[in-house]
This record gives C-alpha cells, structure tokens and sequence, in this order.
C-alpha cells in the first residue's frame, strides 16, 4: 500500500517570486529536534530538558490533544527529502513554498517546543529567547523573506516583556507571539506587560490559536473529535477578543494591535453586535470603556485569512468582510500543515482585484511595516 | 481517441502507483490488486498532486458508535486538504454530487498484441515478451 513508484516533478504551475508577490502570514517553521535549541540553552536549562522535559498544562504531554487528519498536521507532501520534519529544511520550504507561489515576505509562527505555557515559567523563558534565536540563525538570516515572531513565555508577563524589549528594534521579528489559550482569559492584568512592550517596541502581538493552557476549547469541557477541535478555536478566541475589550487593555495601551491567527473571522460581526447591545445596557459596570465594544474590535484586531469562511454564497463572506474591514484581513497559508491554503486559490474572486490584492499583500506589508 | 503505454505490469504492483505525462497531462495509475485505473493527477479542489496522497478505504457508519471499513486502499486521499476520491471511478466522497477528478479508461496488453494492434500508440518502449499499461485520451 501507498508505494509510489516514480514520481518525476510534473508541476509546471510555479510562478516567480516577485516583490509584489504575497506576504504570508502563518508559516510553521519548527525545530528538527529539541537538540536545535542546545547551543541557545545554557547548560543548566539542557540537562533539566533531558532529566525532567517539558511540562505542559494538559495531559498527552508529548502530543497535541486530538490526533490530527494528516501525520503532524502536515500536507502529506511536505516532508523533506531529508527525512526531517515539514517545514523544518530551508531549501525544501523555498521550493515548494517561498518560490512555488513567490512569497514576498512569511512570517513565521513556530508552534514547536517553544516552552510557551509550560508550567515551569522559567524554562518557558529560556526556551522563548532560545527559539528567537534559532529562528534568526536558522532562517530569517539565510533567507530575508522570512520574519521571526518574539515568542514569549506568556504566562509570565514581566519575564515576556524582557523578551520583548530585548528584541525590540530589530527588524527581524515581525511580531510578538502568544497562543489564544492562556491560563486566564487574555485580558487579565497579568498579561499586560506583554502588551505594554509590544506597544512600545510598536510590534503587533500574533495571537495564533490552540494553546496548551490546560482548557478544553469549548466552555464546557473536552469535546471528543478532532472536527470539533477545528471549529472550537473561533468560540474560544471569542473569549479571548472580549476579555481584552472588556478589561480595558486597549485604553490602557492605545497603540495596541492584535492579530487573530487561524481563527477565522465570520464570528466576528456577530460577537461584534451582542457585545454592543449589552454595553448599552451596561455601561456602568466596564466604566472605562469610552467606545461601544465592536469600534476596540475594529480598531484594534487584524486577522488572518486560513481558514477562511466558505459560505454556500460569496456575497455572504463580502458582507462580513465589510463588517470586519477589508484593510483588516490579511492572507495566511499556515504552511506546512494539511489544510493550507494556496494563494491563488484562496480568496473568492467576487472579492475584486483591489480587495484581493490588500488581503494577499498591502495589509500586512502596512501592519507588519514590511519593506 | 488514442491509446497510449504508460507503464510495464511490472513497473506498478498491487496497491502502487505510477505518475506519466500523456499529451501534457500528469496522470496518475493505480493497480488495485491487478486492476490498473488511471485518473489526473490534480486534485478538483486546489490542485494537488493525488499521485503524493494516502491510499485508504471507505468508512461509513449506519448510526453513531458503528463504523463499518470497506475497499481497503481503493479510496486516495489528497496530500494537501484531504479530499477523498473513488480510484475507481475518480467520484469526490465528500462532495459526490458536484465533484470528480478526471479518470480515463486503463487496460492491460501483452507487449506481442500491443506491437500487432496498436503499433503507433507510444514511444514507450515494447517488447513482446512484456505486459503493458494503456490508458486512452
């Protein structure tokens, strides 16, 4: 079963990298092996990985929750020649992906052995500024298209904002990364000092969804498929959105900006109009909110485009992206996993040329000042 | 419509598959337990190479907690979203009303008949001592 008896490269449909081209914001780069980030580890910090190891806040320690619908969530076509990893071989990610449909820029979003949630917060830091520098020595600095996110042990926000601030400046790092499930709802004062200095070092924070937090997607428990998985990272992102309008972290950082990763964005109206509704009746109780809720989640939000809603009619899609902003929404392929999306396939040409082409390109070229 | 070599018996055994360019198309061959089928290398969807899928069976279920597995290996997978195709007739599982992958018609010709029948069908090299793989486009 499944042996493959040649495969010559018949695929004439590449294009040219172009500086036009697309900027993609959502690529999975990862590490081989844990042992990628020794020479960024002290000492201490690798013999405590190889004598205790990581310690997520969830059971299944050494793999994610729910068993994915392709072996490591990944395209079945993306596994290198070199037996490693997707996403984990330079050369291998240029070819099929970079030049294949000539990104102009990618921003990287490991999810991998980065500490982030884990339980020992000093480890998380440690492997935060560890896997920043791997990500400069082992991509962004080979290849100049690639940006790196600051990827910060966000349960610890003073410990994250050091990170921040260490990395500030450098144009290298496009963003700041935290996942959308955090021990507490994202909001809460113990993360503020993660949005003090992204605001400060005036770099977005990514909130890209899962999170090892130890909370089920859902409010109300651990569901049993990996379908429901999929859909639960927009409800649970719901929270997130709300928390961080509710505790007044935008009037607090007005500079704020937050990206949405892999959520999706249809929810958004909706959430959007409910929220309203009630701060009319209750506006007494969130006093230090000075606009209705849905004009913080339009000035402050971005959001990525995979997966994108597919409405049985477009013209519902065109309707929520007015809602959203089409200046909001930018294109995502989450390489290298199963359900990328293609850059020329991705948006609905009922879009228009103009709308298409700030989706795939200008607005995250202004939000992430790529040039 | 032409028949076209694409491959010896031997080239292809049970469960594998081969990819061949015919008139500048990729198609890709099956050989589900000696029976060769051929479909276009490109996935209805986005594109995607069927040739780099998953080879699985059909799953169904009559009611919640029963699940009954059929036609090991005659179901490919995308690589990339993971639509799901008949080999044997190219019909999308997900989307059967609306969505198909391009199959064509594939046999099997002793390499003596295929030099006496159709002598101008390929520039694939035929012996009379082999077995072939046609598919007609």
């Amino acid at each position: 079963m499944n042996n493959v008896a040649a495969t010559p490269s018949l695929d004439k449909t590449a294009v040219q990298a172009t500086e036009n081209g697309p900027v993609d914001c959502d690529i999975h780069t990862r590490v081989r092996t844990i042992a990628d980030l020794k020479p960024y580890l002290s000492t201490q910090w690798w013999n405590y990985l190889k004598t205790y190891g990581m310690r997520a806040r969830h059971g299944f320690a050494k793999a994610p929750p729910f068993p994915k619908a392709q072996p490591n969530a990944a395209r079945r076509d993306a596994w290198p020649p070199d037996g490693g990893f997707p996403a984990t071989n330079l050369e291998f990610m240029r070819a099929q992906h970079l030049d294949h449909y000539g990104i102009a820029y990618g921003i990287m979003n490991p999810l991998v052995a980065t500490g982030q949630g884990d339980q020992n917060d000093d480890l998380s830091a440690a492997l935060a500024t560890a896997t920043n520098d791997w990500q400069l020595d082992t991509f962004v600095n080979p290849e100049p298209r690639l940006r790196a996110s600051v990827v910060v042990p966000y349960e610890d926000g003073l410990a994250s904002a050091a990170e921040i601030r260490r990395r500030a400046g450098d144009r290298r790092f496009a963003q700041v990364l935290m996942m959308s499930r955090t021990a507490e709802p994202a909001g809460k004062r113990r993360y503020w000092p993660i949005y003090e200095a992204a605001a400060e070092a005036g770099l977005p924070v990514g909130n890209h969804v899962f999170g090892y937090s130890g909370w089920a997607g859902t409010s109300s428990g651990w569901s049993s498929f990996y379908i429901e998985e999929m859909t639960d990272h927009a409800v649970s992102c719901q929270s997130l959105v709300t928390s961080l309008i509710m505790e007044g972290v935008f009037e607090r950082f007005p500079g704020l900006k937050i990206v949405l990763i892999e959520s999706g964005f249809g929810w958004m109206p909706a959430l959007g109009w409910r929220l309203d509704r009630a701060w009319e009746r209750m506006r007494d109780e969130v006093p230090h909110l000075r606009m209705p809720p849905s004009a913080y989640l339009r000035k402050h939000f971005w959001v990525s485009t995979q997966p994108i809603e597919e409405p049985e009619r477009p013209e519902h899609l065109l309707d929520t992206v007015d809602w959203v902003g089409p200046d909001r929404i930018m294109f995502a392929s989450d390489y290298p996993h199963w359900d990328f999306d293609d850059p020329r396939l991705a948006l609905p040409s009922a879009l228009g040329l103009e709308r298409k082409r700030a989706i795939l390109s200008g607005n995250a070229r202004a939000l992430y000042n790529l040039v | 419509m032409a028949k076209h070599v694409v491959a010896t018996t031997e080239e292809i055994p049970a469960g594998g598959r081969k990819l061949v360019e015919v008139s500048g198309r990729a198609i890709v061959i099956f050989n589900l337990s000696g029976e060769f089928f051929a479909l276009l290398n490109r996935c209805p969807h986005e594109g995607g190479s069927l040739c780099k899928g998953y080879q699985t069976g059909l799953v169904e279920s009559g009611e919640p907690g029963e699940y009954r597995y059929s036609r090991r290996g005659e179901i490919i997978r995308c690589p990339w979203h993971a639509w799901e195709f008949d080999i044997r007739t190219g019909q999308s599982r997900c989307d059967p009303q609306r969505m198909k992958v391009r199959s064509y018609a594939a046999s099997v010709m002793p390499g003596a008949q295929l030099l006496e029948e159709v002598p101008a069908a390929t520039t694939f090299p035929v012996r009379v001592e082999g077995e072939y793989v046609l598919i007609e486009m």
